[in-house]
C-alpha cells in the first residue's frame, strides 16, 4: 500500500477568486522511500495540496471531492484531534520561510522537545537525550549549543535544519516540504537538499516535495507532478517528464529555465564607461551608549565599470555585498570610501541638491514588483514623475509614457490603474517603463526577475535585452542565481562577504572558474537540466 | 469589492458609524428638538421631577410650555435641554483634539522617521512628554490659562501626540526603505514631495484609526476634567459639567447623572468601535483576529 494516497482531489476557492477550484480532480501516490515533486508556478495550487494533505487549509478553502488516504486512513474526514495526532507522528512538514515556522521566543530544543511531550509519554531525560540526538542527525554542529539558541540567533540554513529536525523526530511516514529552500543561499540549498535525501533513505519515509524549480526536480525527484492553474498536467517518472515532456505546459516550463551554459559571446563593448566605481567601500558604524563605535564593512574595495550596449552580472549570495554594490553606485546610499563616476561627473561625495539633476543618468528597477510601485498612486502617476522631475512638462511625460506603455507591451489603459491590479510580471514590466521613462544611460536591475515565475521570468529577460538593445543602455544585472546571470550577462563579477573575488567573461569565468568560492558556488547551482533539444 | 462597500460591510463600522451619525444630526438639530437655552435657570423648577409638563421662564420674563424629559437640576436648568447641547460640545472636542493630535503628530512622526538627525533630539523631547501624566498636565494648564474650549483641546491633545509621533515615525522607519520610496528618489523626486506623496498616503490607514481612538479620549477626558471642575466653565454645558452638578444631590436625584452617562457611554463605545473596524479592514496587519 502507498503511504500517501490522493484521488480526484478537488478544493474550492471561495466565491470571487480568479477561478472556482484551487485543485481540480488531482490524483497522486506516493510509495515509502520515494520522493515526489509537485512543480507548477505561483498559483498553480501546489501549495494547497500539501495543506489539504495536513489538513491545514485556510480559512475559506474546502474540500470538495476527492479522498487523501495516508496508510489507507482517510483523511478528509478525520476529526480534528486525530489530524492533530496524525501530524508530527504520521506526518511532517518542512515550511519556506523557517523564521516564521519557528517560534522566535522560544529555545529550537524546547520546541522541539515541546512535539515529543505531546506526542509520547517519554521521561524528560529520554526527551532530553532525542532532541540532542535529532539536532545531530540534522548535522548542526555542537547539538547541545544549538538546542540552547533562541531562532535568531542562528543562520537561515541552521534554522531550516531545525525545521527539518522537528519534522523528522517521530519519524513520520511522511515528510511533506513546500519550498523548503527557496529562501535559502544555493551553497546552502545543495546541502539541505542533501540532508532531506540522507534522512529519507535512513527512516524510508515518502517526501511530497513541493517547488517551482525544475533544477531541484531533476537532482531530488523519483517521479514528477506537474501542475498548473489546479489541474495536474502531466505526471510520470522523472526522467520522463524532463527528458520527454508530452504536456504543451511542461514543454514550455522546461523550455524557460535558464541553462548554465552562456549564449556566444558579444563583440566587446567600446567607448567609455557610462558609469564607474573605484575602490567603493561601505561602512557601518554600531555606537553603544558611550558613542564607542564597531565598524562593519559591507563592501569593501570594490571596482565596477558599465558601458554602452554591455551587460555587467553581479552575482553572489544574501549578504555579499553585491546590492550595497549598486546602491553606492547610484548614490541611494553614500559610500564610505573610493570614487564614482557618472559618465564625466564624479559624484561620490557630491550633494543631494547637485546630484539631483544628474540622476537621470541611472535608473534601477528593483527585486520585490509588490513593492517598487507606491500601492497608492495611479501607475500613470507614477511613470510619469521621473520625466516631470527632470524637466519635461506634464502632457510631453505623458505622451512618453504611452509610448513606453506601447515598448514593455502593456496596454494604454494601465496607466489609469492601480499596480495592485497588476501580476507580478506586469508590475515588473510597468517598473522598466518607469526606469525608462527619464532616458537613463544605465540600468541597474536589482534581482528584478527573482520573485517571478520561470516563464515570466523569461519574457521579462527578453524585454530587458530589447530595451538595451534600442536604447544602447548599460545594464547591471545583479543576481543570485548563476543560470539567469549566464543568460544575459557579458562579463560576470562574483561578490562574497562584501568584496569581489572573481570576475571575468561570462563565457571564461563559467568555463574555468579559478577561486575556491566561486567554484563551491557553482558545485552548488541546481542541475543543468539535459534538455530534450540538447540531449539529441 | 470595494474599499467603502468593504467598510460598510464591517458591522463595528456600522454600528460605530450609525450612532456617531445619530449624534451629530442631535447636536446639529439640538435647538429644534424642545429645548430651553441650556444655560438658563429657573427659580421655580428647582429639582423638578423628570416627565413633568410644566412652565419655563425664559430670561427675558416671558414663560413657555415645557416639558422636563430628564427634570430640572438644582439651579433649576433644564437637563434635556443641557445633555443634547453638551453632545456639541464632546463631539466638537474629540473631533478637534483628534485632528491637532494627528495633524501635529503626523508632521513630527515623518520627520523623525525620515530625517535621522532630528530623530535623536525629537524623540527624546517626545519621551519626556509621554512621562507626564495626561490629568496632571491638563490641570496645570487649565489652572494656568483659565478654561476654555482651546485649553481644554491643547490640555488633551499634547498627551496624543508623542504617541501618534511614535507610530507615524516607525511606519515612515518602515515605508522609508520601500523599494518604491528608492526608486522615487533615483527618479530626483525631491525629499518633501516623497514624503507627501510615496509615505504619507502609504501610513494614512493606520493614522486614521489611530484618530478615532484620540477622539474617543479626548471624549472621556473632557468628561473627566469637567467633572473635576477643571474643564470648562460650570455654565457650559456638558456632560462633565452634568454630572459634577448632579453628583451632590447623587442620592435624592440619581438620573442627573444617569442621563449625560447613557450619551457618555455610547458615543465613547461607538467611536471605539469605529475605531476597531476601521483597522479591521483598512489595517489588517494590526487587526487582533
Amino acid at each position: 500500500m502507498s503511504v500517501l494516497a490522493i484521488q480526484n482531489l478537488s478544493v474550492a476557492l471561495p466565491a470571487g477568486a480568479d477561478r472556482a477550484q484551487a485543485i481540480e480532480n488531482v490524483s497522486l501516490s506516493i510509495e515509502a522511500g520515494e520522493t515526489l515533486c509537485v512543480v507548477g508556478e505561483s498559483g498553480s495550487g501546489k501549495s494547497v495540496m500539501a495543506t489539504a494533505v495536513m489538513g491545514l487549509l485556510a480559512k475559506g478553502l474546502r474540500a470538495i471531492g476527492g479522498r487523501v488516504q495516508l496508510h489507507g486512513e482517510e483523511l478528509l474526514t478525520a476529526s480534528p484531534a486525530r489530524l492533530r495526532a496524525l501530524r508530527g507522528k504520521a506526518m511532517g512538514m518542512v515550511f519556506q520561510e523557517p523564521m516564521t515556522a519557528l517560534n522566535p521566543v522560544m529555545r529550537c530544543g524546547d520546541q522541539i522537545a515541546e512535539l515529543l511531550k505531546t506526542h509520547t509519554d517519554w521521561k524528560p531525560a529520554q526527551i532530553g537525550r532525542e532532541v540532542l540526538q535529532i539536532l545531530e542527525r540534522v548535522k548542526l554542529p555542537e547539538p547541545s549549543r544549538m538546542a540552547a539558541s533562541y531562532p535568531h540567533q542562528l543562520s537561515g540554513g541552521q534554522r531550516q535544519r531545525i525545521v527539518i529536525a522537528m519534522a523528522m523526530v517521530l519519524k513520520p511516514a511522511l515528510l511533506i516540504c513546500d519550498e523548503p529552500t527557496t529562501a535559502l543561499d544555493v551553497t546552502t540549498q545543495k546541502e539541505i537538499l542533501a540532508l532531506i535525501a540522507e534522512l529519507q533513505r535512513e527512516q524510508g519515509c515518502a517526501v511530497l516535495f513541493i517547488t517551482h524549480d525544475m533544477g531541484v526536480v531533476a537532482e531530488i525527484a523519483n517521479t514528477v507532478l506537474v501542475m498548473h492553474q489546479g489541474h495536474a498536467v502531466e505526471q510520470g517518472a522523472r526522467d520522463a517528464v524532463l527528458l520527454r515532456p508530452q504536456a504543451q505546459y511542461t514543454r514550455m516550463l522546461l523550455a524557460a529555465v535558464p541553462g548554465m551554459r552562456p549564449p556566444a559571446a558579444r563583440p566587446q563593448a567600446q567607448g567609455g564607461a557610462l558609469a564607474s566605481a573605484s575602490a567603493v567601500g561601505k561602512n557601518y558604524v554600531l555606537r553603544d551608549w558611550l558613542g564607542r563605535g564597531r565598524v562593519t564593512w559591507a563592501l569593501q574595495d570594490a571596482a565596477l565599470a558599465v558601458h554602452a550596449g554591455e551587460t555587467v552580472g553581479i552575482v553572489g549570495e544574501s549578504g555579499s555585498g553585491k546590492s550595497t554594490l549598486a546602491r553606492c553606485l547610484m548614490r541611494l546610499i553614500d559610500p564610505s570610501s573610493g570614487e564614482i563616476h557618472w559618465g564625466s561627473h564624479e559624484v561620490a561625495r557630491l550633494r543631494e541638491s547637485r546630484l539631483r539633476p544628474l540622476r537621470s543618468h541611472i535608473q534601477v528597477v528593483f527585486q520585490d514588483p509588490n513593492r517598487s510601485l507606491n500601492p497608492r498612486r495611479k501607475v500613470g502617476a507614477s511613470l510619469i514623475e521621473g520625466a516631470v522631475n527632470f524637466g519635461a512638462s506634464h502632457q510631453e511625460a505623458a505622451q512618453a509614457a504611452a509610448v513606453l506603455m506601447h515598448k514593455v507591451r502593456m496596454p494604454q489603459e494601465a496607466l489609469l490603474r492601480y499596480p495592485s491590479q497588476f501580476s507580478g510580471g506586469q508590475r515588473q514590466r510597468l517598473a522598466i517603463a518607469r526606469a525608462l521613462a527619464c532616458k537613463p544611460k544605465v540600468l541597474v536591475a536589482d534581482e528584478a526577475v527573482s520573485a517571478l515565475d520561470v516563464s515570466v521570468q523569461a519574457q521579462i529577460l527578453d524585454l530587458l535585452r530589447e530595451v538595451q538593445a534600442e536604447f544602447g543602455l548599460g545594464l547591471i544585472f545583479i543576481t543570485h542565481d548563476l543560470r539567469v546571470a549566464a543568460q544575459l550577462c557579458d562579463r560576470v563579477i562574483v561578490m562574497h562577504q562584501g568584496r569581489i573575488v572573481e570576475q571575468g567573461t561570462t563565457a571564461e569565468l563559467y568555463a574555468s572558474p579559478k577561486q575556491a568560492y566561486t567554484k563551491a558556488l557553482f558545485a552548488a547551482a541546481p542541475a543543468d537540466l539535459t534538455l530534450p533539444d540538447h540531449a539529441a | 469589492m470595494s474599499t467603502w462597500q468593504r467598510l460598510w460591510d464591517n458591522s463595528a463600522v456600522k454600528f460605530g458609524v450609525i450612532v456617531l451619525g445619530l449624534l451629530i444630526v442631535l447636536a446639529a438639530v439640538a435647538p429644534w428638538l424642545g429645548t430651553v437655552d441650556p444655560a438658563a435657570m429657573d427659580s421655580a423648577n428647582i429639582n423638578t421631577a423628570l416627565g413633568t409638563h410644566g412652565s419655563f421662564a425664559l430670561l427675558d420674563g416671558s414663560s413657555i410650555a415645557h416639558t422636563f424629559w430628564f427634570g430640572a437640576d438644582s439651579f433649576g436648568r433644564d437637563i434635556y435641554s443641557r445633555v443634547i447641547y453638551g453632545t456639541r460640545v464632546s463631539l466638537l472636542i474629540g473631533i478637534t483634539t483628534a485632528v491637532v493630535a494627528i495633524g501635529i503628530g503626523a508632521v513630527l512622526g515623518m520627520l523623525a522617521g525620515y530625517f535621522r538627525l532630528v530623530d535623536g533630539l525629537l524623540m527624546r523631547f517626545m519621551d519626556g512628554l509621554m512621562a507626564i501624566p495626561a490629568i496632571l498636565l491638563a490641570i496645570a494648564l487649565v489652572a494656568a490659562l483659565g478654561a476654555q474650549l482651546w485649553t481644554v483641546v491643547v490640555a488633551i491633545a499634547v498627551p496624543e501626540i508623542p504617541r501618534v509621533t511614535r507610530l507615524v515615525r516607525s511606519l515612515v522607519l518602515t515605508l522609508r526603505e520601500e523599494p518604491f520610496v528608492e526608486a522615487a528618489k533615483a527618479l530626483a523626486t525631491p525629499t518633501p514631495v516623497i514624503l507627501l506623496r510615496h509615505i504619507l498616503p502609504n501610513a494614512l490607514a493606520p493614522l486614521i484609526v489611530q484618530g478615532t481612538f484620540v477622539a474617543a479620549s479626548a471624549v472621556l477626558t473632557e468628561a473627566v476634567l469637567s467633572f473635576l471642575g477643571l474643564g470648562l466653565p460650570a455654565d457650559v454645558p456638558t456632560w462633565g459639567n452634568i454630572m459634577a452638578e448632579g453628583r451632590v444631590q447623587f442620592s435624592q436625584y440619581p438620573s442627573n447623572v444617569l442621563f449625560p452617562a447613557l450619551f457618555l457611554v455610547p458615543t465613547v463605545l461607538a467611536i471605539n468601535l469605529l475605531g476597531d473596524g476601521l483597522r479591521d479592514v483598512l489595517d489588517p496587519k494590526f487587526a487582533k483576529r
